[in-house]
């Protein structure tokens, strides 16, 4: 079956806003886990652009590097949620600016 | 691992699909990430609370895993894959000591900066993958310039990759973290991230830039030109007023990372000569610097802290790591005849041959400036009283041969192996041409 003519531009201006959004978030939010849901937001618009791509070109890498970012971003889940509660105990807050005991 | 690497260029060396490349640059940086890794589980053995865990022993073995595929990695993919394995893992090590205010502070600074980073890397490769329709670093250049883009567009990708590099060589202005990372995380971890990490990300940087940029080298050695002048001057700008030696050593390290980033911009606009500078530097700094990690956490141990004044009087104490340290010293600022003067040689002429004169100057100038930082350590070491003269420092048999290994190897590097040393380093950079 031939596939449906695909509107590349408007899948990577999409992907271009969510990484915008992402990117804005992690800058402007100081609690700990939504700066890193904005970073979970930045890996999707990438997500997005890659198996936009992999229809366009009609081929499985993008699609397969997708599985594998889902992956990664699975294991950096369980990874920085451990970190975030560990920081918790020691400090009853996850606000990123009372990260403050290492400094110059 | 250690196979004889195939004759005939990129076609014969591709293994497992495309995705690693076993050639000289990949053996050669494997047996740094090797060595780095095998002296990081030396240097912990006496370490309280990370030592006799054997969880801590097998995240090394991962985060070792993923450097290896990091030096090797030819496919957008194996690069994704081997560059999380390493950093998830390094996430974990840095927080591991859990009732450790500082260290779980370190482990959520690294882990935030790592996945912000990481992101915008992959927002550039997938935006790469689109422009050329492919993953195997090896055909993008081709297939870049069969589409026939606009210099912008790459340009915007060519930052985005220098977002993800830069973070994981702290080149400034990526270098944020590198200082409260170093200073919290377990002492072995923080030499382990200074020399094993940083050398991998040198070698993906090598090999993704003149794989897949080579058409395009007019705007990135300029921009890395200049990443470099910032990188060693903030870095030996900010050592200077450090009074903690952890953090001390880590803008040492951004500065370090600023020498090799000459070798890289030289690269570019030349030969071999510069990306063999890089590899022989890469080499030389995993040396020096597990040798003077290995002296810190000595100290450490029996005083309690990572002040430069709790080294005072080391030299009244235990001689030997006195000259050790000292010797250590001159080879991260460059003293001849330790392997840290050759370094700093071949990166400057490098850059010299390159004709960026101008960096060249800059990067003495700047090792002029470090000398001043590195002498007071030894000042301290030699001249002040010590304030606890009465512990004895003890040395247990691990920590002998990790010193032993770096400090012969040290010097063997800067005076006899310097011929071998580099005709082996531009036969692996003349493989990524």
């Amino acid at each position: 079956m031939e596939p449906a003519p695909l509107n590349i531009s408007a899948y990577v201006v999409l992907s271009a806003i969510l990484f915008a959004m992402g990117a804005l978030g992690v800058l402007i939010r100081r609690n700990a886990i939504l700066v890193f849901m904005s970073v979970e937001l930045m890996l999707n618009a990438a997500n997005l652009a890659l198996i936009a791509f992999a229809r366009f070109y009609n081929q499985m890498d993008g699609q397969i590097l997708v599985f594998f970012v889902m992956t990664v971003a699975a294991a950096e889940v369980a990874v920085g949620l451990a970190l975030i509660v560990v920081i918790f105990r020691t400090r009853r807050s996850i606000n990123i600016d009372e990260l403050s005991r290492l400094k110059d | 691992m250690f196979a004889p690497v195939p004759e005939g260029g990129a076609s014969e060396q591709l293994f497992l699909g495309g995705m690693v490349r076993h050639d000289t640059l990949a053996q050669i940086f494997r047996s740094m990430i090797l060595l780095a890794a095998a002296i990081t589980c030396l240097i912990s053995a006496d370490v309280p609370r990370v030592g006799r865990r054997g969880d801590y022993y097998a995240i090394i073995i991962a985060a070792t895993l993923g450097m290896c595929l990091m030096s090797a990695a030819s496919d957008l993919i194996m690069v994704l894959i081997a560059l999380e394995t390493t950093s998830i893992s390094l996430y974990l090590l840095v927080g591991f000591l859990r009732g450790d205010a500082k260290s779980a502070e370190a482990g959520v600074k690294y882990f935030l900066f790592g996945a912000f980073s990481s992101a915008v890397l992959l927002y550039g490769l997938s935006l790469l993958y689109g422009f050329a329709g492919q993953t195997n670093i090896y055909g993008l250049s081709g297939a870049l310039a069969a589409a026939g883009l606009e210099p912008g567009h790459v340009l915007l990708v060519l930052v985005m990759v220098l977002v993800g590099f830069g973070f994981k060589v702290s080149a400034v202005p990526f270098h944020f973290w590198t200082p409260d990372v170093y200073e919290g995380a377990p002492t072995p971890i923080t030499a382990f991230i200074s020399v094993g990490s940083k050398a991998a990300s040198f070698a993906l940087l090598l090999r993704f830039f003149l794989a897949v940029f080579p058409t395009y080298e007019e705007y990135w050695v300029v921009v890395i030109a200049v990443l470099a002048t910032f990188t060693m001057t903030l870095g030996n700008l900010l050592a200077l007023v450090q009074r903690n030696i952890k953090r001390m050593l880590a803008y040492s390290s951004i500065a370090q990372a600023g020498y090799a980033l000459i070798g890289v911009a030289a690269v570019a606009a030349d030969n071999s000569l510069g990306s063999g500078a890089v590899v022989f530097y890469m080499f030389m700094y995993t040396l020096t610097n597990l040798a003077a990690f290995t002296i810190v956490i000595l100290v450490e141990r029996v005083t309690g802290g990572d002040q430069i004044a709790d080294l005072a009087g080391l030299h009244q104490r235990a001689p030997r790591l006195a000259l050790a340290m000292f010797l250590a010293l001159l080879s991260l600022g460059g003293i001849p005849p330790l392997a840290g003067f050759a370094g700093k040689l071949f990166l400057f002429s490098a850059a010299v041959d390159a004709g960026l004169v101008w960096l060249a100057m800059v990067g003495v100038i700047n090792a002029l400036v470090s000398l001043y930082y590195y002498l007071v350590v030894a000042k301290v070491m030699y001249v002040d009283q010590p304030a606890h003269a009465d512990k004895a420092i003890a040395v247990s048999r691990p920590y002998v041969y990790s010193l032993v290994v770096t400090v012969v190897g040290m010097v063997l590097l800067g005076t006899i192996f310097i011929g071998p040393w580099l005709n082996w380093s531009t036969s692996a950079a003349s493989g990524l041409f």
